[in-house]
């Protein structure tokens, strides 16, 4: 049986993971490494490295750390974050990233999309989305994507959220997908930081309208959020930053809890 | 310095696929000297040889082909060393696949096929194709049975997968193991010296490096 995946994330700025814990187990937990190490050991399925460094200067910093952590653990790691380009995903990819999450850029260039899963599979291509809800339907037409449906709630913000667009989420995801996008990372901005609970309506609409796998981000903020969005919101994945990093919750009891109420998961 | 004399000669066929340097980084870590090389030449000389491969079919086969590699692999298996072949690799060991125009090595018959789409799982969510994470794998057989590759790994252990076609072998018997995803998932071959898996190993943590120690232990019996 397939298992639900849960996913920490961890935010890079110039080669240290940013905002941790000082966890009891790990000497430094800036070490992109040794948080990895940690997380696998706890029973983390997979890993997601972003890159938020604002200097361009200092993306080579980030292939160092990718090599490190794929030296020493051995699960997949997504890596993403002011990814532009086919060179900039290879670059990852031979670092030894499984994945490669592109977001902004391919807002602006959707066929960096269809390039990558071209040079390199869609299994390696993450669709990054960052997803607001809008108040009154999107009436706006933005020209790359055509007309924006009457009816939709949920619109594409890019640039770590700051940068609103007049496309649609749902329309998005479909796009990306037939583009060569092997998965889609959903990120909430609404319910990111708020530890509410996931969007499980956001969640499950992308969900429904894709065949791929959807990763469930923002919001997650006790053990049943969890749960809810790999059920009512139909995700296959679960991903959390800030919950794990400040050790609020561990990733073992996480699986612990899915387990007990019926949900599939990997035993460590 | 001299220590690594005295390590197998183990070939990672660079096949252009974006596993290579993962599947060069497990045998690293297990204690292997891999050398990752596109020159067929170097198949002669070794004692053991890893065929990786993820994305599509034709894009592997392409690779082999116009590196002149399709020959020398095949001769390779029919050498009795051991050739571990992961993920598309394990596919295009295959006579054909549904996903590509270009034919296999068939070093295996059998052909590969799209996996299913539309199958509602356990918790009632749309079966998604590409088959993608954690899966629980059987062993056919018991322990002392099985491929000396797959020794000493707990029947049921969670291999990752990431597939959108499986490979149905006509001779069950080369099934080594299986996973479920509302079809039956042939999770690996093993034909003698040649076994394949449709799981990445070197993603799948210990259970995983356990595969690679097997096969670093096939590999050193063959330099002696």
């Amino acid at each position: 049986m397939l298992t639900r995946r849960v996913i920490p994330c961890l935010d890079v700025d110039n080669g240290r993971v940013v905002k941790g814990v000082s966890f009891v187990d790990i000497r430094d937990a800036g070490d992109p490494a040794e948080l990895a190490a940690l997380y696998n050991a706890e029973g983390a399925d997979e890993l997601v490295f972003l890159d938020i460094t604002a200097s361009s200067d200092a993306r080579n910093t980030m292939i160092d750390v990718v090599e490190k952590v794929s030296s020493e653990v051995f699960i997949p790691l997504t890596v993403g974050g002011g990814i532009r380009s086919v060179d900039n995903m290879r670059q990852m990819l031979e670092a030894g990233a499984d994945k490669v999450a592109v977001n902004s850029a391919a807002v602006a260039n959707p066929q960096l999309i269809e390039d990558c899963a071209k040079e390199f599979g869609s299994q390696c291509v993450v669709l990054a989305m960052d997803v607001k809800r809008v108040d009154d339907p999107i009436i706006a037409n933005f020209d790359e994507y055509g007309e924006v449906p009457a009816e939709a709630l949920f619109q594409i913000v890019t640039h770590g959220g700051r940068r609103p667009t007049a496309l649609d989420a749902v329309k998005w995801a479909k796009l990306a997908t037939e583009s060569g996008a092997g998965e889609l990372l959903v990120t909430s901005m609404d319910a990111d930081g708020q530890k509410t609970g996931y969007d499980n309506e956001l969640l499950s609409v992308i969900s429904d309208a894709v065949t791929v796998p959807v990763i469930a981000s923002g919001g997650a903020g006790e053990l049943g959020h969890f749960y809810d969005a790999l059920t009512e919101g139909k995700a296959d994945a679960v991903l959390a930053a800030s919950l794990f990093h400040f050790g609020e919750l561990r990733v073992s009891e996480v699986k612990s809890h899915l387990a007990e109420r019926g949900i599939p998961t990997r035993e460590v | 310095m001299t220590e690594n004399s005295n390590k197998p000669r183990i070939v990672v066929l660079n096949t252009r696929a974006a596993n290579v340097h993962s599947v060069e980084k497990a045998l690293r870590k297990v204690g292997a000297d891999p050398i990752v090389t596109s020159d067929p030449a170097e198949l002669a000389s070794a004692d053991a040889a890893v065929l990786p491969g993820v994305g599509a079919s034709d894009a592997v086969m392409n690779a082999l082909n116009t590196l002149e590699m399709s020959e020398p692999v095949k001769e390779f298996a029919a050498s009795g060393k051991p050739l571990l072949c992961v993920c598309v690799g394990l596919q295009v060991l295959f006579d054909s696949s549904e996903e590509g125009e270009l034919p296999g090595l068939g070093l295996v018959d059998g052909n590969v096929q799209l996996i299913p789409t539309g199958m509602t799982d356990e918790l009632g969510s749309a079966m998604k194709v590409p088959h993608m994470g954690w899966n629980e794998v059987t062993f056919a057989g018991d322990e002392t049975d099985r491929n000396p590759m797959f020794k000493g790994i707990p029947q049921g252990s969670h291999f990752y997968f990431v597939h959108s076609y499986r490979c149905v072998p006509d001779q069950k018997a080369e099934v080594a193991a299986t996973a479920n995803y509302g079809v039956e998932i042939c999770a690996a071959v093993a034909r003698g010296n040649v076994v394949g898996t449709q799981f990445h190993p070197e993603k799948s943590g210990e259970v995983g490096l356990q595969i690679y120690k097997n096969f670093l232990d096939l590999a050193s019996a063959q330099s002696k």
